[in-house]
């Protein structure tokens, strides 16, 4: 699905018009809950903020724009190489081409693992990374040990993940500091030369779009 | 600002694995209570208002108490972080985010986002790049040098890579200089240059494997290595 088929349709709170009550329920709330609560029912009632907006933002990044987009752009990069050599030269207008765009991936850049070289992303300074083509960061793309140790320590954190590489693979970091957002194509599996262009996509995970994964083997075969 | 959010190269963080309550390193879940998914969509909601934009955010984040940035979690960090920026731009009071009750008219804001507008606003996003009169002072290939500066306000030059010696990998255009938006002075945009470090360069000759780092620097920044 892309973001295009959003149209911020999502039902109204179900409490009427006061809004005061939250979309999802909760029985035990703890602190942080109720602090979280009484915000978001301050903002409503002062108006610099609408429940149902809350409730199309929530549903547009838990249900509509995800890992699965990015997974269609590196598929399109496998199947055709004029888009691959379009990606690489200026991934913006390639990921525009197939209704990718937006808030967190307004300038984007498209690195390639090949035989030689293993590309990895990280935010070393916050949590910076391409919503539009994966959607929001996994908690351990966010976390401390992920932003500091990426840059000077990446074979081991590949590791971490199950990813070792040959020694003589070389590793390139991005560290996404600026407005500049970073999607790795994986390798193409091998021995995938049958597979339709939806079938690929389905090789594709987040991970191997951040550095942190390969793409997954074709069924039968050995990674 | 030399804070504990500029974590690259630090050491004694641990594995990965133990970091979130229910996520593993795998699978596409995304929030570990519902409440954060409510401070993800004010945060977003409020950051709509035009009120602020995102590099004062971001410093707000980065300038809570260290030990606090470390330990109280991501969203925590975020609802924080908002909290502050509401009072500070005096949109809430003190006493209307202790009660949770509204007792002052509101504040103008610029917009409020309405949920039919969400996907047009999502999808147009805010690039950040913009024409600028100047040339840029560095090249394609050409080394550089990564100046020593300590800034004591916001900066998106990470401490890692100071002093340190990198070529122009990319010129990216001219982009909204993050140190001057934060603060309130305007885009000021500054050419802003991928810069390829080597492994060895950043840290030291131990590292054996060959590799690079690669970050994305704005000219003030940057000095002509000699």
């Amino acid at each position: 699905m892309t973001a295009t088929d959003k149209t911020g349709n999502t039902p109204d709170d179900p409490h009427g018009a006061a809004g005061h009550d939250h979309p999802h329920d909760h029985s035990h709330l703890d602190d942080t809950a109720l602090r979280v609560r009484s915000l978001q029912s301050l903002l409503i009632d002062k108006g610099y903020i609408k429940t149902d907006t809350l409730n199309a933002l929530i549903d547009t990044y838990e249900n509509q724009v995800g890992p699965r987009n990015g997974a269609r752009v590196v598929a399109r990069s496998w199947v055709d190489p004029q888009f691959r050599e379009w990606l690489l030269n200026d991934a913006t207008d390639a990921i525009a081409s197939l209704d990718f765009s937006g808030r967190q991936g307004e300038h984007m850049v498209a690195v390639e693992n090949t035989a030689d070289v293993h590309n990895m992303v990280v935010c070393t300074l916050c949590s910076c990374y391409p919503w539009p083509v994966l959607g929001l960061p996994p908690a351990w793309y966010k976390s401390a040990p992920y932003r500091s140790r990426v840059v000077i320590d990446p074979a081991g954190v590949l590791k971490e993940f199950g990813v070792i590489l040959p020694e003589s693979r070389r590793i390139t970091v991005w560290d996404s500091t600026a407005e500049v957002r970073y999607l790795v194509i994986p390798e193409r599996p091998s021995q995938s030369e049958h597979l339709s262009e939806e079938q690929l996509a389905a090789l594709v995970t987040r991970n191997s779009m951040i550095g942190t994964g390969l793409a997954l083997p074709v069924a039968g075969q050995s990674a | 600002m030399n804070g504990v959010h500029d974590m690259g190269g630090l050491q004694g963080f641990g594995p990965l694995a133990a970091e979130s309550e229910t996520q593993t390193l795998h699978d596409d879940h995304l929030f570990d209570h519902d409440w954060e998914r409510d401070v993800l969509t004010m945060t977003l909601a409020m950051g709509a208002t035009g009120t602020w934009n995102l590099d004062e955010s971001r410093s707000v984040r980065e300038s809570l108490p260290p030990a606090q940035y470390l330990s109280i979690g991501y969203y925590r960090v975020w609802l924080q972080s908002l909290e502050r920026l509401l009072l500070n731009h005096q949109l809430i009071t003190a006493a209307e985010q202790a009660s949770g009750k509204s007792m002052t008219k509101a504040a103008p804001v610029k917009r409020v986002l309405l949920a039919k507008d969400v996907s047009t606003v999502l999808r147009k996003g805010a690039p950040v790049n913009r024409a600028v009169d100047s040339l840029p002072a560095f090249a394609l290939g050409e080394q550089v040098r990564v100046r020593n500066l300590h800034s004591s306000t916001h900066t998106r030059l990470p401490a890692y890579i100071r002093n340190h010696t990198g070529i122009v990998h990319k010129i990216h255009g001219a982009h909204i200089y993050p140190d001057a938006h934060a603060l309130g002075q305007g885009e000021q945009p500054q050419w802003l240059y991928n810069i390829r470090f080597s492994a060895t360069e950043l840290w030291g000759e131990q590292e054996t494997r060959r590799g690079d780092v690669h970050v994305d620097c704005w000219e003030p920044y940057l000095c002509t290595q000699s």
